[in-house]
C-alpha cells in the first residue's frame, strides 16, 4: 500500500447535500488511494455515501443544494477540486468515465448505439465522423456486439446489453479511470458473471484504474484489488482483497461478512446487524456505527476513531480494534 | 426518516401539505385576500353603504367621491356597493362551479379508469366530443340553452370542465392501478368499490385538487365574459362582468366604471392563481425534501 | 395429509401484441406442510407469476391447484375469498406495496375489516399483537410510510399478510430490496414466524445465498418451466441441470481461496413468446444435441430429485 505509488488520491472529502430544511451530511472526511490499472471496490449499504465519491470525482453532483466542504481529488498531482469547469469538462469521459447502476435508463433512448458511443469519442477528439464510427464498431465488438448492430436503438436491446453498451461508451476514449457504480447489480446473476468478465477483460487490456461500488462482496471478491468499506460517510477498513477478506477487523465489516448467509455452513439464524444505520441529517458525535456496536465503550460515543494499522499491515478505524479482533479469532 | 426514539404520532401527507403549503408566502397571501373576499361576500349588504339597486338620479357617472367611493354608475347605482355584492356572485359561481365538475369529472374518470375495456371507450370517445367545442362556445350554447340566472349559469360553466378533471383522474388512476399496494388490497379481498374509493382514487387524485385551483379562475373569467355578452347573471344582479359590459359604453367618459369591477376580477383571479400554484408546489413530491 | 399445496400442470398465459407469453408453462410440484420451497430463476422464468396464480390473484390459463387436498382451481365468490384467507402474500417492494396515503397501522388492520369476522375492539386488539409480533416499534404504530425505511415498511407488509392466519404465504423476492444487514433481520423473522405459526412458505428469490439459507426444497424455473427440484442442500452439492450448473458457477463466491469454476453462459433468454417445443435452455445449453428439440418431459433421476433434461446422465 505504498503512498506513491497512488494514482487517484481523496484526502479528506467532505461532501454536503442540502434543503432549505436540514443539511445531509453525505461524505464526512473520506481518505481514498486508487492505484494504477488496479481495481478498488468501494463496499457499503444504502445512503453510506458511495455515489456521492463518485460523483464529487467527476463534479457531477447537482448544482444545486449540494457542496463539496472541504477536501481534494488528486489524480496523477492534479486536484480535480480546483479546475476550472472547462477543464474539467475534458476529462469527463475522456480521462475519467463513469457507468451508472440502471442500464435501462442510462442510454438515450431515440438516439441509435453506435450513435451515442460514436459521439462520445467526437465530443473528446478531432477525429472525423468516418473514424469515429469506426472506433464506435470496434468498441461494440469489443464489448461482444456484433457490428451491424451499430444502427439499433437502446429498446433492441436486452438488459444485459445495455449495460454492455455503456461499458462500450465509458471505455471509447480509453479513459485512465473508470467509476463503476453498481454496474451490475440490476442484472440476472449469469448476465452479471459475463459483465463482470467483460469489465475485468477490457481493464487489463486498457490497464484502466477501476472504481467499483457495490454492496456485494460477491462481486468484490471476484474482481477487485483493494477494498474499502463505507460506513456513514467514512471509510471504516480499508487494505487489499486478500487482507479485508482474511482479517476483516472493523465490527462493521464483521458483521458483514456474518450477516450474509454462508454457502458453505449450516446456520439456522443469520447474524444480522441489529440497529439502523445513523440519520444523516444529525451530526455524528463519536463512532458513528457504536450505537450498533457489539464492543462499543464510552470513548466510542465520545472521540472520533482514529485510523489505525491493523496487525497484517490494513487500515482500520476503530478504538476497540484489538477486543474486535481477539472476538473474531474465538 | 425516523430514526430517534422520540415517540412519533405519524405526520400524514395532508399535513405535510398543509405545512408546505403555509410557507408559500405568495400563496398566502392569495389565500388571505380570498378569504378577505370570501367575508366581503358574507357580510355583502352590512358593508355595502347603498343597496345594489338604488337609484341616485342626480348623480350620474359621477366619478369617485366622497358620498360613492368608486364614483356612480350610468343609471346612478352606486359602483363601490355593487361591487361588494358582485362578490357574492363571481366568487361563489367559480367555487361552485368547478366543484360540481369536479367531482363528476372524477367519478366518471374514475369509472372509465377502473373498468376499462368498451365503457373506457365509450366515456373517452364522449369527453372528445364535448371537449372538441371551443371552451368558450360550449359555455355559451349551454347558457343559451339552460337559460339565464344564477343556478343555471354555474351548471353551464361546469360542463366545459368536466372531461380534463376525468381525463386527469384517468391518467392517474391507470397508473395506480398497476401498484403492488392495489395488488395487495386484492390479495386481502378487498372488494372493487372498497379498492377504487379507498385507495385509488385518494392516490389518483392530487393532481385533480391542483386542477381545481386553478380551474376557478378560469371560471371566475368565464362567468364574467357570459354576463358582458348578456347571458348568464342579468342586470340588475350586480355581477362584475355584467358591470363591465354595462360600462363598455361610457369607457372614455367615464373610465372608473370600467376600472373597478376590471380591478375585482383581475385580483380575485391573481389570488386564486397564486394559492394554485403554491398548492401545485406543496404538493409537488420532487420538492419535498 | 401433509400436504398444503399442490399444482398439476399449472399454466398462465399472457396474450401479448407480440404473441402469446408463456410465463408458467405446465409446472407440477407439491409443497409439504411446514417446509419452505424455494423457487429461484432469472428474470422472465415465471416465479412471481407462480406465486400469484397459485394464491389466485392472477386466473390461470390451465391446470389444477390444491390446497390441503382440496381442489381449489376453479372457486369464485365466497369459497374464493375463503381460499384466499389461507394463501397469502409478501411483496418485494416495499416502496410500493403499501398505500402511501394511510398510516400503517390502517394498512394492517385492512384484511381484518375487509373479512368483517371482528368486532371493532377485536379489530384493535389484533392489529396491535400483530405489529408487536412483527417487531414495530410501539411509537411508529401510527407512522406514514414515507416516513420508514425500507426494513420496517416490509415488516408491515408481513403483519398484514398474517393478518387473516394464512396456512400458507408466498414470499415474493422479500428481500431483495433490503440492505444486507436488515435483510438477515427479516429473514430471521420470516423463520421465526414460520415456526412459531407452522407457515408453509414459497419463497421466490433470484438470490441464491439466500434460498439456501432458508429453504427445504429448491425448484429452479427457465422460462416459465422448472427444470429441476430437489432438496436445498443437494441442489448445490449436485446440481444436474446443465442451467442449474451455470447458474450456481455464476455467484459470485465470498471464498477468495477457492474461486468458482466459472461456466459462462453463452447468448441471451430466448423469448418467452410463443416459445418453440423442446428445451428452452437448448439455444445455451454447452451440452444441446438434436434430441433436445423434443419436449422434454420431468424425471425422477434420483429419490426426491427431479430434472427437465433429456440428457442429464451424458451431463453428469
Amino acid at each position: 500500500m505504498s503512498e506513491n505509488k497512488s494514482y487517484l488520491k481523496i484526502e479528506n472529502l467532505r461532501v454536503e447535500y442540502f434543503s432549505s430544511k436540514e443539511v445531509v451530511h453525505a461524505v464526512n472526511g473520506v481518505n481514498l488511494r486508487m492505484h494504477k490499472g488496479k481495481t478498488l471496490g468501494l463496499v457499503g449499504e444504502t445512503g453510506a455515501g458511495k455515489t456521492t465519491i463518485a460523483k464529487s470525482i467527476l463534479r457531477i453532483l447537482p448544482d444545486v443544494g449540494s457542496r463539496i466542504v472541504e477536501g481534494s481529488i488528486t489524480v496523477d498531482g492534479q486536484d480535480l477540486l480546483k479546475l476550472k469547469e472547462n477543464d474539467m469538462r475534458k476529462i469527463r469521459g475522456n480521462d475519467i468515465s463513469m457507468i451508472f447502476q440502471d442500464p435501462m435508463t442510462a442510454l438515450n433512448p431515440v438516439q441509435r448505439v453506435g450513435e451515442q458511443i460514436s459521439e462520445a469519442v467526437r465530443l473528446h477528439s478531432d477525429m472525423s465522423k468516418e473514424d469515429c464510427d469506426k472506433r464506435a464498431k470496434e468498441m461494440l465488438k469489443m464489448v461482444g456486439i456484433t457490428e451491424d448492430r451499430f444502427s439499433e436503438y437502446p429498446h433492441q436491446f436486452s438488459g444485459g446489453m445495455k449495460q454492455r453498451i455503456v461499458i462500450a461508451i465509458a471505455l471509447a476514449c480509453n479513459p485512465k479511470i473508470l467509476l463503476a457504480d453498481e454496474p451490475t447489480t440490476a442484472l440476472d446473476v449469469t448476465i452479471q458473471a459475463q459483465v463482470l468478465d467483460l469489465v475485468a477483460e477490457l481493464q487489463k487490456k486498457f490497464n484502466t484504474s477501476m472504481l467499483l461500488i457495490t454492496h456485494d462482496l460477491g462481486v468484490v471478491a471476484q474482481v477487485c484489488d483493494d477494498v474499502a468499506i463505507i460506513y456513514a460517510g467514512q471509510i471504516v477498513e480499508y487494505g487489499t482483497k486478500e487482507q479485508i477478506f482474511h482479517h476483516p477487523s472493523h465490527p462493521y465489516t464483521v458483521g458483514l461478512f456474518g450477516a450474509i448467509p454462508d454457502m458453505a455452513g449450516d446456520d439456522e439464524w443469520l447474524h444480522p446487524i441489529e440497529g439502523l444505520p445513523p440519520d444523516p441529517t444529525k451530526p455524528i458525535k463519536g463512532c458513528a456505527f457504536a450505537p450498533r456496536c457489539k464492543f462499543a465503550t464510552d470513548k466510542c460515543f465520545n472521540e472520533t476513531p482514529v485510523t489505525h494499522k491493523t496487525p497484517d499491515g490494513h487500515e482500520c478505524s476503530c478504538h476497540n480494534m484489538k477486543e474486535a479482533l481477539k472476538e473474531e479469532e474465538k | 426518516m425516523i430514526m430517534s426514539g422520540k415517540k412519533h404520532k405519524g405526520q400524514s401527507e395532508f399535513s405535510r401539505f398543509i405545512y408546505q403549503l403555509s410557507k408559500n408566502k405568495m400563496a398566502m397571501i392569495g389565500l388571505a385576500i380570498i378569504i378577505l373576499e370570501v367575508f366581503i361576500a358574507v357580510f355583502a349588504p352590512a358593508i355595502a353603504p347603498y343597496g345594489y339597486q338604488e337609484i341616485d338620479a342626480n348623480a350620474l357617472r359621477q366619478p369617485p367621491s366622497s358620498a360613492h367611493w368608486f364614483g356612480t354608475d350610468e343609471i346612478g347605482r352606486d359602483i363601490f356597493s355593487r361591487v361588494i355584492i358582485g362578490t357574492r356572485y363571481s366568487l361563489s359561481m367559480g367555487i361552485l362551479a368547478t366543484l360540481i365538475s369536479s367531482a363528476i369529472g372524477i367519478v366518471i374518470g374514475a369509472i372509465a379508469g377502473f373498468a376499462g375495456g368498451w365503457a373506457d371507450n365509450v366515456i373517452m370517445r364522449a369527453l372528445d366530443v364535448i371537449q372538441s367545442l371551443p371552451g368558450m362556445l360550449l359555455v355559451i350554447v349551454m347558457s343559451a340553452v339552460l337559460g339565464s340566472g344564477y343556478f343555471n349559469t354555474i351548471l353551464a360553466l361546469s360542463v366545459g370542465s368536466i372531461p380534463a378533471a376525468a381525463r386527469m383522474l384517468r391518467a392517474n388512476m391507470l397508473r395506480q392501478r398497476k401498484a403492488e399496494y392495489i395488488e395487495a388490497a386484492y390479495s386481502i379481498n378487498c372488494s372493487p368499490a372498497r379498492i377504487i374509493f379507498k385507495h385509488l382514487v385518494p392516490n389518483s387524485i392530487s393532481a385533480n385538487i391542483v386542477q381545481m385551483t386553478m380551474g376557478v379562475s378560469h371560471v371566475i373569467v368565464q362567468a364574467a365574459s357570459l354576463s358582458f355578452i348578456g347571458l348568464g347573471i342579468q342586470p340588475p344582479t350586480p355581477d362584475w362582468g355584467a358591470m363591465l359590459s354595462g360600462a363598455r359604453a361610457f369607457i372614455r367618459k367615464s373610465p372608473h366604471m370600467v376600472i373597478f369591477p376590471g380591478l375585482a376580477i383581475a385580483i380575485t383571479v391573481l389570488a386564486v392563481n397564486m394559492l394554485g400554484d403554491g398548492v401545485r408546489d406543496a404538493m409537488d413530491p420532487k420538492l419535498k425534501k | 395429509m401433509s400436504e398444503m399445496v399442490r399444482v398439476e400442470g399449472l399454466k398462465k398465459y399472457f396474450s401479448t401484441a407480440r404473441g402469446l407469453l408463456h410465463a408458467v408453462d405446465d409446472v407440477t410440484m407439491t409443497i409439504q406442510k411446514g417446509h419452505t420451497v424455494g423457487i429461484v430463476g432469472e428474470s422472465g422464468c415465471g416465479k412471481s407469476t407462480l406465486g400469484r396464480t397459485i394464491i389466485h390473484l392472477l386466473d390461470k390459463t390451465d391446470g389444477k391447484i390444491f390446497l390441503e387436498g382440496k381442489d381449489v382451481s376453479d372457486v369464485k365468490g365466497k369459497e374464493l375469498a375463503r381460499v384466499r384467507e389461507q394463501m397469502q402474500i409478501i411483496f418485494q417492494d416495499p416502496y410500493s406495496s403499501i398505500d402511501p396515503k394511510k398510516s400503517i397501522r390502517d394498512t394492517v388492520k385492512e384484511p381484518l375489516i375487509v373479512s368483517r369476522k371482528y368486532s371493532k375492539a377485536e379489530i384493535e386488539e389484533k392489529t396491535d399483537e400483530l405489529m408487536d409480533l412483527v417487531g414495530i416499534d410501539e411509537r411508529l404504530k401510527y407512522s406514514y410510510p414515507h416516513e420508514l425505511d425500507g426494513g420496517r415498511r416490509q415488516r408491515v407488509g408481513i403483519a398484514r399478510a398474517l393478518a387473516l392466519n394464512p396456512k400458507f404465504v408466498v414470499c415474493d423476492e422479500p428481500v431483495s430490496a433490503l440492505d444486507v444487514s436488515i435483510q438477515a433481520q427479516v429473514l430471521n423473522l420470516l423463520k421465526k414466524l414460520q415456526q412459531d405459526r407452522d407457515l408453509t412458505y414459497m419463497f421466490v428469490t433470484h438470490d441464491m445465498s439466500v434460498v439456501r439459507h432458508i429453504s427445504d426444497e429448491i425448484c429452479v424455473m427457465y422460462l416459465g418451466q422448472v427444470v429441476e427440484k430437489c432438496p436445498s442442500k443437494e441442489l448445490f452439492k449436485k446440481p444436474l441441470h446443465p442451467y442449474t450448473k451455470a447458474l450456481l458457477s455464476a455467484i459470485p463466491s465470498t471464498d477468495i481461496d477457492h474461486p468458482t469454476k466459472r461456466e459462462i453462459l453463452q447468448g441471451e433468454l430466448t423469448s418467452p413468446i410463443n416459445p418453440k417445443p423442446g428445451c428452452r435452455f437448448a439455444a445455451r445449453c454447452p451440452f444441446a444435441t438434436q434430441a433436445c428439440h423434443e419436449p422434454q418431459v420431468q424425471q425422477e433421476v434420483e429419490k426426491g430429485h427431479f430434472v427437465r433434461c433429456c440428457r442429464v446422465k451424458e451431463v453428469n
